[in-house]
């Protein structure tokens, strides 16, 4: 499947845990994306209420001390407890045991956009009433965005390559791709690798409430993201963390792992555009498209279905529904393309992670999530979306939209594995 | 939780089973296993920061304040008892 005629090494993904408004664990989750259900709800971890933007996407319901001890819990970042416990149970799920393998053969490349944005807030509340005395010496580890990579490193005893990357919303699109190459060049057997985000909070929320990018449909929550709807009128913030066990594909075969599908590669490129907004003409991100098809030797006609960014706001989707039909020419009339961000709310940082699963899902399950609320099609956003129904469909190979702030995009190339 | 009354009765009215119970929740073990001869960091897993957190929890409930080059000299349980006495004593 390459293009310079070497054999590649072959990732397999052998495990998933989920952390999400939509749901935890596989089942829950994909029972939500399969029922068209919303996780988007009235904001309750702050008062949101003098707030243009009262909604997000919540994980609600979450005990951290079934994945860890009160102690640990209470000197990370809710983005590092959703991490810990998603990467737990990937693992469990992958059936991968690092602390009976050699110390430096697992690593782990989680990432985040906002890191402990939550702890940032209190402690700098905590220096404005109180001084510099009352900052917690836990602060630094609590807000620094790569600490949920070395977290999971030591409690679950992996001692490969450990670090984040850092995309704003294409994080752990980049997070899956450049695990997966860790394993392709040798330095690991097998990676834990996605997304963990948790940035609901007064500041960051009234930041993007500033920038315009929300929608503000706050007597509509489960209506309120309706990616390519013609009255859709911003994205809404989610938190939660999606976290895989990427494994060298022998490796995986040699133990008789469950493979759920393969990380055929990512294609990475800049819109070199603009901070916040999208190139209109999507080209950045189409670039990212047709450069992993050429990385996996895959061309359009390989293509079954695009899980779009689709974040819900007027110009990324028109742009994304432009870069699509650039990249994959007339095929991209005829699969579907659905944005889950309709159900589970934009999850940042973990975003990525979370559609490379529903396309995983999708070519396990023989199954298409839905776009849900799409009522009134955008005229300009002409493409086949999924509307509202979950659909049957024979998937092989599931490309996964990412792209961030800054102009950074992710597409990962997701396949089916012959039994 | 009321605040101890110390500034009426100096040292007589701190009880050990609250402090107890505050640094085991702080360092997230039983309140039985705080004990006097206790080692913060052998017997307890308390590392450095754990312990800049508790002395910040007990000077905040106790309104006493443990002056920095103390610090390395809270090895035990009963070392940081004695401080409160002792300060909590103070004029």
């Amino acid at each position: 499947m390459s293009d310079d005629g070497q054999a590649r090494v072959r990732v397999a993904i052998t495990g998933m845990g989920l952390v999400t408004p939509i749901g935890t664990g596989v089942d829950a989750v994909w029972e939500s994306l399969t029922q068209g259900r919303s996780g988007i709800g009235t904001i309750t971890q702050f008062d949101a209420s003098e707030y243009p933007t009262q909604i997000a996407a919540e994980v609600r319901d979450f005990d951290p001390e079934l994945y860890m001890d009160r102690k640990t819990a209470r000197h990370v970042a809710r983005y590092c407890r959703l991490g810990l416990a998603a990467a737990r149970m990937a693992l469990a799920d992958s059936g991968l045991k690092p602390e009976e393998m050699g110390p430096d053969d697992v690593g782990v490349v989680v990432s985040s956009g906002a890191g402990g944005m939550e702890e940032i807030e209190r402690g700098h509340q905590v220096l404005i009433d109180r001084g510099i005395g009352r900052i917690s010496p836990f602060m630094v580890p609590m807000m620094i965005t790569d600490i949920a990579s070395g977290l999971i490193a030591i409690e679950l005893r992996c001692g490969g390559p450990n670090y984040a990357v850092v995309s704003a919303c294409a994080s752990s699109g980049h997070a899956l791709g450049d695990a997966a190459e860790v394993i392709r060049r040798g330095d690991a057997v097998a990676m834990i690798a996605g997304g963990a985000e948790a940035a609901i909070t007064p500041l960051l929320m009234g930041a993007f409430c500033q920038l315009g990018a929300m929608s503000r449909r706050n007597d509509d929550p489960a209506g309120s993201s309706r990616p390519f709807d013609l009255s859709r009128d911003g994205f809404i913030m989610g938190e939660g963390s999606v976290i895989m066990v990427l494994e060298e594909m022998e490796h995986a075969r040699a133990r008789g792992a469950r493979i759920w599908a393969e990380l055929l590669g990512c294609g990475s490129t800049a819109d070199m555009y603009h901070f916040t907004a999208p190139d209109p003409r999507g080209n950045g991100a189409a670039r990212a498209m047709q450069k992993v098809m050429r990385k996996a030797g895959l061309v359009a006609e390989d293509i079954d279905y695009v899980n779009a960014h689709g974040t819900s706001t007027p110009l990324g989707d028109l742009a994304e529904t432009l870069a699509i039909k650039q990249a994959l020419g007339d095929r991209a009339t005829h699969i579907p393309v659905s944005s889950t961000k309709s159900m589970s709310g934009h999850l940042l940082g973990a975003a990525g992670a979370l559609e490379a699963a529903a396309c995983v899902l999708a070519i396990a399950k023989d199954m298409v999530p839905p776009t849900i609320n799409l009522e009134l099609p955008d005229p300009d956003c002409d493409l086949d979306y999924v509307p509202n129904q979950a659909r049957p469909a024979r998937i092989d190979v599931a490309l996964s939209n990412s792209f961030g702030f800054g102009g950074h995009n992710a597409c990962l190339a997701l396949g089916r594995v012959a039994a | 939780m009321s605040e101890p009354s110390i500034n009426d009765a100096p040292g007589a009215s701190l009880d050990f089973a609250e402090m107890q119970k505050l640094a085991a929740d702080i360092l997230g073990v039983d309140p039985d296993r705080v004990q006097m001869e206790v080692s913060f960091a052998k017997d307890l897993a308390a590392d450095s920061l754990d312990i800049v957190e508790l002395i910040m929890a007990i000077e905040d409930r106790y309104h006493v304040s443990l002056p920095e080059e103390k610090l390395e000299h809270m090895k035990k349980v009963g070392d940081l008892w004695e401080f409160l006495l002792t300060a909590s004593d103070a004029p």
